[in-house]
């Protein structure tokens, strides 16, 4: 379903809190049918940028085109057209899960029979029927954010802007809101989605831009992300035993290698260059070692993180889950 | 249409949401049965009973539509559900005329409250209902957006309440209804002829007990001007303070 044709643009887009640089002259594009992640840690500028692009914010300067409206000059055309599901789950606590997502279809001018009829619809594909009548303030985490979700998608918008969808819910809902996504996707929906786990970048997203105070350090699919770095070749072996003289041994040997003993019985080979195995092997055949299993370790995504913005993935992981 | 649709929605939510929930109805009908009360004890015969109702009308409406809208807008801000409605591809006068009517309605229930009351006590025959009703309307329309004000300028319910109550009294001691503006000491005068309320309140004492300090198509005037300028001030209040 993707296409070619530029959905989305936004060029040098800045954002000044007094001095303070939110969103510091970033531009990027997203082509029809595609998903793009923005990720990086919290206060990296990820929904100061949603936010100027669907108008609950002012752009200190820089251009935002949405399907060929200037989202600055016009935004009441733009939200038209968009979807938004904000970090927060911001429907009304006390109105069931229908009578929310038929106020929400109501405020882009569907009629009464229409939006009861998506609204009914939705519940089903969210599996949310049964909790239809209930006060939205009764659902969990999980049914507040997929109910959400579907608020944001009740009126068939061409583009959705998802903010941290799937922050602080559990495992199954997860998977769930995921599967939704690429459904969404499959449908056509041009999406942008913010988010600090890598994992969800990685397995949703066609493009990821990494962004880090304020800037978009990188962008491009997981693959030209992994190509563009200066990445290592790296070979965990599994031995029956490994000690630090085995390690000296191997460094004498192969002095163009790293190594790096993991545990009692493993290590790992790194080489800026391909590492053959057999002259390995064969020393450590030659000492008595027995090798049970060797294994490519590529460089993941976390890995490229690190490497391209300096910034601990740990700190992304541990403001998730 | 389309328009139509979300408005509509939009106040018929309010109304559910807030003004129809059994707390706000009482707020709605005690407070003034407490005023028409405790002003009928009070007075003792002294004055007419039927004096009262233009104050008790007044204070029905400025009481009832500023704390309802100040409260609500507050809340809705802090729990951002009122992003939904920014988000929205209406304009924002839209929002805001949606948003108030609720208030406004509100207010015209709460002032005709005390005339029930009333009703079962002294003949009300003599009364002209059309200027009335023109007055509660104003009242309402010139108080809800003073309590729209107040919920754009403030982040916390009860930072509303405190605001509201800043123009509130004073409000209430200027604009005539406990001393009549031809008494109040000449350098109150100019205070009081700013205050939305006063006009509003001589349009009730010119139609409820014929005695009034302007001319009925002078407040009339006065208020839409009001109206129009706390109406502005909304708009580019809420587009200022909520559109960062």
């Amino acid at each position: 379903m993707q296409k070619n044709v530029e959905i989305v643009k936004v060029t040098n887009l800045k954002k000044l809190y007094g001095d303070l640089p939110a969103v510091n002259g970033i531009s990027f594009s997203i082509k029809e049918g595609e998903i793009l992640g923005l990720l990086g840690p919290n206060g990296a500028g990820k929904t100061s940028t949603i936010n100027m692009m669907i108008g609950l914010s002012r752009p200190s300067s820089g251009q935002i085109m949405i399907d060929g409206i200037d989202a600055i000059k016009d935004i009441k055309k733009v939200q038209r057209i968009i979807g938004v599901v904000p970090d927060e789950n911001n429907l009304y606590g006390e109105m069931s899960g229908f009578d929310n997502l038929c106020f929400c279809a109501s405020l882009y001018g569907m009629g009464k029979e229409e939006r009861e009829k998506q609204a009914k619809e939705l519940l089903k594909q969210f599996g949310l029927t049964k909790a239809a009548d209930r006060p939205f303030g009764t659902y969990s985490k999980g049914m507040k954010r997929k109910l959400t979700i579907a608020a944001g998608i009740i009126h068939n918008p061409k583009i959705l802007f998802l903010d941290e969808p799937t922050t602080g819910i559990d495992v199954e809902s997860t998977r769930q809101i995921r599967e939704l996504i690429l459904n969404l996707k499959k449908q056509g929906t041009t999406i942008l989605m913010t988010t600090h786990y890598i994992e969800e970048a990685e397995r949703t997203c066609d493009r990821i831009a990494f962004m880090v105070r304020g800037e978009i350090v990188k962008v491009g699919t997981v693959r030209e992300l992994m190509e563009n770095i200066d990445h290592e070749y790296k070979i965990k072996l599994q031995l029956d035993n490994c000690l630090e003289e085995l390690k000296v041994e191997l460094e004498n040997k192969f002095p163009s290698y790293r190594i790096e003993v993991l545990a009692k019985n493993s290590c790992l080979i790194i080489s800026k260059e391909q590492v053959p195995l057999s002259p390995i092997l064969q020393v450590l055949d030659e000492k008595g070692v027995s090798v049970y299993e060797a294994k490519g370790i590529k460089p993941s995504l976390e890995d490229v993180f690190v490497r391209i913005t300096g910034i601990d993935a740990t700190k992304l992981e541990k403001v998730g889950r | 249409m389309e328009t139509f649709i979300a408005f509509w929605n939009i106040l018929k939510k309010d109304i559910k949401n807030y003004y129809l929930k059994p707390p706000n109805i009482s707020w709605g009908i005690i407070f003034p049965l407490s005023w028409t009360l405790m002003q009928l004890i009070r007075s003792s015969g002294n004055i007419e009973v039927i004096e009262l109702l233009p104050g008790l009308m007044a204070m029905s409406i400025l009481f009832g539509t500023t704390s309802m809208l100040a409260v609500t807008i507050t809340f809705e801000k802090r729990s951002k559900s009122f992003d939904r409605l920014l988000l929205a591809p209406i304009s924002l006068s839209t929002l805001v005329a949606a948003k108030i009517l609720g208030a406004i309605l509100f207010g015209i229930i709460n002032a005709f409250v005390p005339v029930v009351f009333m009703g079962f006590l002294i003949n009300l025959s003599g009364i002209n209902w059309a200027v009335v009703l023109m007055a509660v309307i104003l009242i309402a329309i010139t108080s809800a957006l003073l309590g729209l004000l107040v919920a754009v300028s403030v982040k916390e319910v009860f930072e509303a309440q405190t605001l509201s109550n800043f123009f509130r009294f004073p409000m209430l001691f200027l604009c005539g209804l406990f001393l009549p503006i031809d008494k109040l000491p000449a350098a109150l005068k100019p205070i009081s002829f700013c205050l939305p309320l006063t006009y509003g309140t001589d349009m009730l004492n010119s139609a409820i007990i014929h005695n009034s300090y302007f001319s009925i198509l002078f407040s009339i005037f006065i208020i839409i001007v009001f109206i129009i300028i706390l109406f502005y001030l909304c708009r580019r209040n809420i587009e200022k303070k909520w559109i960062l």
